[in-house]
């Protein structure tokens, strides 16, 4: 099998071949579509739009957090900024990207299927998230709610006067969206892989989302109940978690934790599959230890769902669990540094490129290991006593699901982007954009590292003045970010018209069966469902991408 | 494996590469699916991992109850008295009962006996319409007793069946309610979404939908009943008897 699948030359060019893009243009054709290719796009758009929403609240608490003292808003106004900002950031953005964008228009191309199973499912799936995202837009728009993301009990319950009620309703139904697309995720992995993909031959991103839907399926629907008995305390006055009547607020942080700390996972279990696929291409070399980095994914899920209790070491929980809670997330570093060496090691003795998507996939090893030492640290249960709701949790838990996950996600629809839109992203301004993140990036969260360190603690609107010089290096940094994020939007939106024609399918020479078929894609994804006789990442067996394009640099 | 022609109005991409190779038409046959065999099976591994996603819904609820049965225990048993075992045991045996007349909707479903399926689907209907009802006067013989969670919520009765007395806190009795109706209300809501589904289903096999070929959504439906009906299974001794052996 020398010649294994770059069709590229019998691809027919010139002709304006019917494609996923131009198979229908009316506003009909995309609201009522079942293609997962455009559900993809529709996500993309949408999911855009919630991350500058939720980028604009970020803007605002940096802003505020410029000067030691509330001069842009009050306290009551401050909560409101940073729980809206956390709760579009998580349930609306960081949950739903890379699974609903990227997964939606890779997982059936990956794997030689027409479709994911349950194709209209995965349209309602998309009208859930948006109807929940109206909902928390009106709350966001008719006063907020001031909660912090995690609904706490009973402040949630019985103290604050705001949107409590509407806001756990939007993320029920957002959830129920989630829940969905992991469901179709699970049975088209199983059900649709084509002839010859066997599990061992899959790629790691397919092995990612599949993990990332296990706990999908397995978490949402326990924060979903968890918010209805918030909802049904609140409307109702039932006495659940109201320790006046018996319950137990702790008893609300299990069961809320029980999904929001696996829900990291789904946020960056995505993001570390599209990572395999940058490393591989990129280093053009089979991933390193490939049955271990796809395991170690399944792993973190299931070691995910142990852990949970390590945001409450703190709240009253006995000595003992919390012992062991700290082990067990100890254990969970075990199959993460499992991905990131092999990582390193696949790039060792690889013929690299520095092509946007590498760098990009960089930021996200480097983020993501100051993030993921970070928590090794908070598991530490003296550490946590120490730092517990300072700075240094935020910084943690941003690098992790900022640095990492958008780190993977714009690599990500860097490298396929010519996939999507069959055409070229700007490289220049790429690569600006990557540095412009990564510098951002670690200059507006790690001094956050070292202000809780000093102990400033989260979610105040006001600090005293001897914070003031990280604050301000944080919010310049905060600047840069910002910049560096605005800039791939534009970009992006420019090279729809402007951008190189992708001539060929495959501009990078990549192994997935997703470059076996036209760029952009036909409606039914491949013209002959393809058989796969050949390993995953058999970079080997491809000419590189230099001796293609002896010219290119 | 060629797609197939007339699927909706969706366009094949080559012109020339449409040949009309394809095994029997079946209508229910979805265009991004190989063979029936693969639908069926996708569909019926989807159905069972909804059903993992109720069961952890319904897992935070009982996970809630049994944390508290355990802090409150006398409270709870006390409440556990107020509810009618013989109600409770009624409608566990109307639903066992449906149990099983959705397995003969399924196999006359199979057998492609359509006035037998549509029968069987009506009578699934009607009994789950009959737990709804019963439960229905559970409900309001609590709200006459003052047991429904609330202002106006009182609790007096801290005897045992053997007239002796319990010390409890009215205050975790009410807690016991809470579970006690956000807990089978939750259930019956899931009743009534089977009710609408078997009804549709029954209009649809009415109409001659289902055939041996195709009864997909009677088996899925059928696996959405049964697993309410274990949860009720759960619901039943966890919230009516477990307490009462004193």
């Amino acid at each position: 099998m020398a010649t294994i699948g770059i069709p590229a030359n019998q691809a027919p060019v010139s002709a304006p071949k019917l494609n996923y893009l131009n198979n229908g243009h009316t506003l009909k054709s995309w609201l009522l579509t079942t293609d997962h290719k455009r559900i993809a796009i529709l996500y993309l758009i949408s999911v855009t739009f919630f991350f500058f929403i939720g980028g604009f609240f970020a803007m605002l608490i940096r802003l505020e957090l410029l000067t030691p003292q509330g001069d842009l808003m009050q306290a009551d106004t401050y909560n409101k900024v940073f729980t809206m900002h956390g709760m579009i950031m998580v349930f609306f953005f960081l949950i739903p990207v890379v699974p609903a964008v990227l997964g939606n228009f890779l997982v059936p191309l990956m794997i030689g299927a027409k479709d994911l199973a349950f194709p209209r499912i995965n349209l309602l799936s998309w009208y859930l998230y948006i109807v929940g995202g109206v909902l928390m837009s009106h709350v966001m728009l008719t006063g907020g709610v001031d909660t912090g993301w995690t609904f706490y009990t009973p402040f949630s319950t019985d103290y604050t006067n705001t949107k409590i009620v509407e806001a756990g309703l939007a993320v029920f139904i957002a959830g129920f969206s989630s829940i969905f697309t992991g469901l179709n995720f699970i049975v088209t992995i199983h059900r649709m892989r084509a002839p010859g993909l066997t599990w061992d031959r899959l790629p790691l991103f397919i092995w990612a989302n599949y993990a990332t839907s296990l706990i999908m399926i397995l978490g949402t629907p326990v924060v979903a109940i968890t918010i209805v008995l918030v909802a049904v305390e609140r409307l109702f006055h039932l006495g659940i978690f109201d320790p006046r009547l018996g319950g137990d607020p702790l008893l609300f942080q299990h069961l809320f934790w029980f999904y929001s700390h696996p829900a990291v996972y789904i946020m960056i279990l995505p993001s570390m599959g599209v990572v395999s696929e940058l490393i591989a291409c990129s280093a053009r070399k089979r991933i390193f230890g490939y049955k271990f980095v796809a395991l170690s994914s399944v792993a973190i899920a299931v070691f995910g769902f142990l852990v949970w209790a390590h945001h409450m070491f703190v709240a009253g929980i006995s000595l003992y669990a919390a012992m062991i809670f700290s082990f067990l997330s100890f254990s969970v570093g075990v199959p993460s540094a499992v991905k990131v060496f092999n990582w390193t090691a696949t790039l060792y003795k690889g013929s690299i490129s520095y092509a946007t998507p590498m760098l990009y996939a960089f930021g996200f090893i480097g983020l993501f290991t100051m993030g993921g030492l970070t928590g090794l640290m908070l598991a530490t249960i003296g550490i946590d006593v120490h730092v517990t709701d300072t700075y240094f949790v935020v910084a943690h838990f941003h690098y992790v699901m900022v640095g990492g996950v958008l780190m993977g996600y714009l690599g990500g629809l860097h490298f396929w982007w010519p996939k999507m839109t069959g055409r070229m992203y700007p490289e220049a301004w790429a690569k600006l954009s990557a540095l412009l993140v990564f510098v951002g990036f670690n200059l507006t969260f790690f001094p956050q590292f070292i202000l809780g360190y000093l102990g400033m603690p989260r979610r105040y609107w006001q600090y005293p003045p001897e914070f003031q010089t990280l604050n301000v290096m944080s919010t310049a940094g905060a600047s840069i970010l910002a910049a560096g994020y605005l800039l791939p939007m534009i970009y992006f939106v420019w090279s729809l018209r402007y951008g190189k024609i992708v001539t060929e399918p495959n501009p990078w020479a990549a192994a997935g069966l997703e470059w076996k078929t036209s760029s952009p894609p036909p409606t039914f994804n491949f013209d002959e469902t393809p058989v796969v006789t050949w390993e995953a990442y058999n970079y080997d067996e491809i000419p590189a991408w230099e001796r293609r394009h002896p010219g290119a640099k | 494996m060629r797609f197939q022609p007339g699927n909706g109005g969706i366009p094949v991409q080559n012109s020339e590469a449409v040949t009309v190779e394809h095994e029997a038409h079946n209508p229910a046959l979805l265009h991004h699916f190989a063979d029936a065999q693969q639908q069926k099976n996708a569909a019926s591994l989807g159905m069972w991992l909804f059903l993992v996603t109720e069961i952890m819904f319904f897992g935070g609820m009982f996970c809630a109850y049994l944390v508290y049965r355990l802090n409150h225990f006398n409270a709870f048993a006390a409440g556990s008295q107020q509810l009618s075992i013989l109600l409770g045991a009624t409608n566990t045996a109307v639903l066992i009962i449906s149990s099983v007349t959705v397995v003969l909707a399924v196999k006359a479903a199979e057998a492609g006996k359509r006035k037998v399926l549509v029968g069987y689907l009506v009578v699934t209907v009607l009994l789950g319409m009959t737990f709804l009802v019963i439960k229905g006067f559970e409900y309001r013989e609590k709200f006459e007793k003052h047991l429904v969670p609330g202002p106006t919520f009182q609790f007096t009765d801290t005897f045992d069946d053997n007239g002796k007395q319990i010390p409890v806190n009215p205050k975790e009795t009410e807690l016991f309610f809470s579970l006690y109706f956000a807990m089978t209300g939750m259930h019956a809501l899931h009743m009534i979404i089977g009710c609408g589904l078997f009804s549709v289903l029954a209009i649809l096999a009415w109409k001659g939908h289902y055939t041996p070929g195709y009864y997909t959504p009677v088996e899925n439906a059928g696996l959405y009943w049964h697993l309410v009906d274990i949860i009720w299974i759960y619901l039943f001794p966890l919230l009516y008897l477990i307490s009462r052996h004193s």
